[in-house]
């Protein structure tokens, strides 16, 4: 049909053809905006800043009283930073060693206390009496200007 | 002694005799030793004492022999001067006889420090305040003593798991006469104990759960001292382990009121043998409740049990909405363990505003309530995001493949359009 | 001249005025590709190296937020998972096209065996290719440990375990691959050193290599084909790379992205639970699906064979069928004219059949 000279030069453009070329690059350039956008996002910093890891900061901690404790997240679970009557920090993991209730502090006694069935924890998170068979888990702090570091031991 | 006893120990002596001919040969002369044992494993009835079960006996192990409490000569064969009262023999002893002879040593502040300086020595006191050791003492000799929990010649360490008194053999042992109809029927003392006790969460907690510090009889009602818990105490009893609804319970206006009505306070709501696991059922003004037994519509108390269960219901439906949602989202592949554990915290308020029920003080739970309404309320929301994230991805997928789809095809097109053109060359 | 010129054609010349770029041009218009009824095999090498580019590229862009330590790593892709932009995009992506790749590969792999494109002058390009596949495999397995869940501890555990096995240095190599003699956080650390820069390094030189080679000697042609041409059917048909075979080739590689991009949307990877050192295996542990058949090898294997440790007679198994792939250009020497050469493939049908079965095995028991 087209009786052009076949020594490979120019192309015959012939509507059809310049179409097809004209969809193919806009579908090409389409495509790699589809791929961009969202690596350009991914590389912009999101809100929360950073993952929360092994040591979780609690901002302000050094507000908290003497003779008081305050329940704080530690990953996916709870944990107590209590300030002993002595003003020291100390951080354990709140959960129960008896049935995994969430621990609170007892000002009256200075004591750690599960009000689930009664459980007592000394300031070291030992179990001294009630159910609970182990003492709670010890994390380490640390403190930052005002924020209290708590980490895994 | 009886006839029967007399023909058994004439037995005895055959034997005996027999049997110290052969022990007293020089070849065979031994060190003195123990033996009661040697007759007495051969007896049948009461008189059986079997070496293999001695063998395990805490008095045994520690060096004590049968003339430690039965006194006579365990040295001897002969009857006569084995069991010889004036060596002390006595014989079985029976009733009050035994509550003395154990608390001989039992109650030996310095004789017990040799052993166990801890363990105490008030027992056999606790005994006698006990009903058991009240009615022994009027001569009741059907009533147990310490052989009848603790065994005689097999006593084992409380905290050996084989012994009758270790927790989870407890009640077996007071089961043993407590379930006993005929033997209970003098008393009038019902006998369904037992199986309403094994029918209840704490008998759950001790003995599936494996939970040593789950109550059984004697914590209740006292291991020496057993008695049952007088009214006014209930409270008391159930408060050592259930503090803070014990505490709650105390400023509530409850506490008079059952006091007034002589109703013993936790017993008259959850039972006291069979106490199942409490459900949302009991509180509140719908037929079945236990409030609505003493209140009736309009008075102060219907109108406070009637709010609490609104405000519970209406958590637990927000709190179980927020579970489904958050489910779902899982389900679907998106990431929801923050959210999941945040629930955890509502789930929490939930079980502070059932126990704040015990308060009998509608704002009190609604404070707990409205916490975990917050926390459901949050945690909806994320389950929200999590599936509008979830369709947003789905829609980005499609977008995506039909750009690729086009490049696709029309690069097919291009491909043949080139072939056919390289074709006509 | 220079008002009638474009933009592409000024930037051109200003290139190849400095890089002489008109030769590497003549070149790549010269490239053809046979055509005959096994030309499809040949897409798959290029479809692992695109594989391999997209592996790189979301790689890197994880390294934005990963972070290699024991006590950070899970939280790490947990908050790339949840919190980045597009982050379980990327992840996602990142874990299936790792084992697209690898699939693949071992494609690519038995494509070129059973064709016998890898007799002379061919044999450095299968040994460089050989090399590859090694590397890749060291890949999947560094990598695997890096979201540091539970699968992925205990698989490295049991992994780097029979790496004990070897006689004499097995004990050795066992600590110089877990840094230590457990799976800690230092096995983790070495592991990312491992992924991101040793492995990359070593096959950047041996892939540089191996694609140099393949434009050298160009496409084999299978041999029965080639028969056929000399035999009078005509010589073998030839396309021009540019455009016809490449444009084949994209074609092949948005199909690959759609389906990525499908995968990481309805099937996104998931992030397991946390690795806990001191937790017990829990049951059904296995390693990735490209190690199963080696493992329930391993599994089935009598403890002793006539007096000799059965793990090790595994461990030497493996080693001598990997020694043999390496080789099989220098032990099947001129296949078009040896009718030993049917040896081989028969051997390589029971090698794939053996892979496959023993996969299936040990992912029903």
């Amino acid at each position: 049909m087209n009786s052009q000279p076949t020594q490979g030069t120019s192309p015959i453009e012939t509507p059809r053809r310049s179409f097809l070329s004209f969809l193919l690059s806009t579908s090409i350039g389409a495509s790699i905006v589809a791929i961009f956008y969202p690596v350009l996002k991914y590389l912009t910093p999101p809100k929360t800043g950073e993952p929360a890891t092994a040591s979780v900061v609690i901002a302000k901690g050094n507000e908290l009283k003497s003779n008081s404790g305050q329940i704080f997240k530690f990953g996916s679970k709870p944990g107590i930073l209590v300030r002993t009557p002595d003003g020291e920090f100390r951080a354990f993991s709140a959960i129960c060693t008896h049935l995994e209730c969430t621990v609170q502090y007892k000002k009256e006694t200075s004591q750690i206390w599960c009000a689930c069935h009664n459980g007592i924890y000394d300031l070291s998170g030992r179990n001294v009496s009630g159910p609970p068979p182990r003492p709670l888990e010890t994390f380490k702090v640390n403190l930052r200007g005002e924020d209290v570091v708590v980490s895994k031991g | 002694m009886t006839s029967k006893l007399r023909w058994i120990s004439r037995l005895g002596y055959g034997w005996a005799l027999g049997l110290s001919l052969l022990m007293t040969s020089p070849a065979l002369a031994e060190p003195p030793q123990n033996k009661c044992l040697d007759c007495h494993s051969a007896l049948e009835g009461n008189l059986q004492v079997k070496s293999e079960k001695w063998a395990t006996d805490v008095h045994m192990a520690k060096g004590f022999d049968c003339a430690a409490c039965h006194g006579g000569d365990p040295t001897q064969m002969d009857n006569k001067l084995a069991m010889n009262r004036a060596k002390g023999f006595i014989g079985a002893p029976k009733g009050l006889a035994i509550v003395h002879l154990c608390g001989k040593c039992h109650s030996d502040a310095a004789f017990m420090r040799k052993y166990n300086p801890a363990e105490r020595v008030d027992q056999m006191n606790e005994y006698f305040t006990s009903v058991h050791g009240k009615r022994l003492k009027e001569g009741d000799i059907n009533v147990a003593t310490c052989v009848s929990c603790h065994g005689v010649h097999e006593i084992r360490v409380v905290s050996d798991p084989r012994s009758r008194v270790y927790p989870l053999n407890v009640a077996d042992t007071c089961g043993v006469c407590h379930s006993n109809a005929q033997l209970m029927a003098p008393y009038h003392i019902k006998t369904n104990q037992k199986e309403e006790y094994q029918k209840s969460v704490h008998y759950e907690a001790l003995a599936k759960k494996g939970d040593l510090s789950a109550p059984t009889c004697n914590k209740c009602h006292g291991n020496h001292g057993a008695a049952p818990p007088g009214i006014g105490s209930v409270a008391n009893v159930c408060g050592q382990c259930h503090a803070i609804f014990a505490d709650l319970f105390d400023k509530s206006p409850h506490k008079a009121a059952f006091a007034r009505m002589d109703l013993p306070s936790c017993v008259h709501c959850h039972g006291n043998h069979e106490i199942k696991r409490p459900t949302d059922d009991l509180l509140g003004v719908a037929e079945g409740a236990l409030c609505v037994q003493c209140h009736v519509a309009g008075d102060a108390g219907y109108k406070q049990a009637e709010s609490m269960r609104k405000g519970i219901n209406q958590l637990k439906v927000a709190l179980a909405g927020s579970e489904s949602l958050l489910t779902q989202a899982e389900q679907k592949g998106m990431e929801v363990s923050q959210p999941t554990y945040d629930l955890i915290e509502g789930r929490q308020e939930l079980t502070k505003a059932r126990t704040q029920v015990h308060s009998f003080n509608a704002a009190n739970v609604e404070g707990d309530v409205k916490a975990g309404l917050l926390i459901s309320a949050r945690t909806e929301e994320k389950g929200k995001q999590a599936l509008s994230e979830y369709q947003f991805r789905r829609k980005g997928l499609a977008v995506s493949l039909i750009i690729i789809l086009a490049v696709i095809v029309t690069l097919y097109f291009k491909i043949k359009d080139i072939e056919r053109r390289q074709k006509a060359e | 001249m220079a008002r009638g010129k474009g933009l592409s054609t000024t930037l051109y010349e200003w290139i190849d005025e400095r890089v002489q770029l008109e030769s590497l041009i003549h070149f790549l218009s010269k490239k053809a590709v046979p055509q005959h009824r096994h030309s499809v095999w040949y897409y798959f090498g290029g479809m692992t190296l695109f594989l391999f580019f997209v592996q790189v590229g979301t790689g890197i862009l994880l390294t934005m937020y990963y972070r290699p330590s024991a006590e950070e790593a899970y939280e790490s892709v947990q908050f790339i998972m949840t919190e980045v932009r597009f982050g379980w995009l990327i992840r996602s992506i990142h874990s299936w096209s790792a084992n697209l790749m690898i699939a693949t590969m071992f494609i690519h792999l038995f494509s070129v065996y059973f064709l016998k494109a890898y007799r002379k002058p061919r044999e450095l390009t299968w040994v460089t290719g050989f090399g590859l596949f090694a590397l890749v495999l060291a890949f999947g397995f560094s990598g695997y440990l890096l979201p540091w869940n539970e699968l992925s501890f205990f698989a490295t555990k049991v992994g780097t375990e029979i790496a004990g096995i070897v006689p004499f240095v097995g004990r050795f190599l066992v600590r110089l691959l877990r840094g230590g003699d457990d799976v800690t956080g230092a096995t983790l650390s070495r592991f990312y050193g491992f992924h991101i820069a040793i492995l990359p390094g070593m096959v950047t030189l041996i892939l540089t290599i191996h694609v140099l080679l393949v434009q050298r000697l160009g496409m084999s042609v299978p041999i029965k084909v080639e028969k056929e041409g000399e035999a009078g059917h005509g010589p073998v048909k030839d396309v021009p790379f540019f455009p016809n075979f490449f444009l084949h080739d994209l074609l092949g590689w948005y199909v690959v992205i759609a389906v990525l991009a499908a995968l990481a949307a309805l099937m996104p990877w998931e992030l397991g639970k946390k690795a806990d050192l001191f937790a017990p295996a829990p049951a059904g542990i296995r390693p990735e699906w490209y190690f199963v058949y080696m493992f329930q090898t391993l599994k089935f294997i009598p403890a002793k064979i006539l007096g000799m440790d059965g793990e090790v007679l595994g461990i030497l198994a493996f080693g001598l069928g990997g020694l043999f792939l390496l080789l099989v250009p220098f032990l099947d020497r001129d296949p078009a004219h040896h009718r030993r050469t049917r040896l081989f493939s028969g051997i390589g049908v029971f090698i794939v059949v053996y892979i496959i079965v023993l996969t299936i095995v040990g992912y029903r028991v």
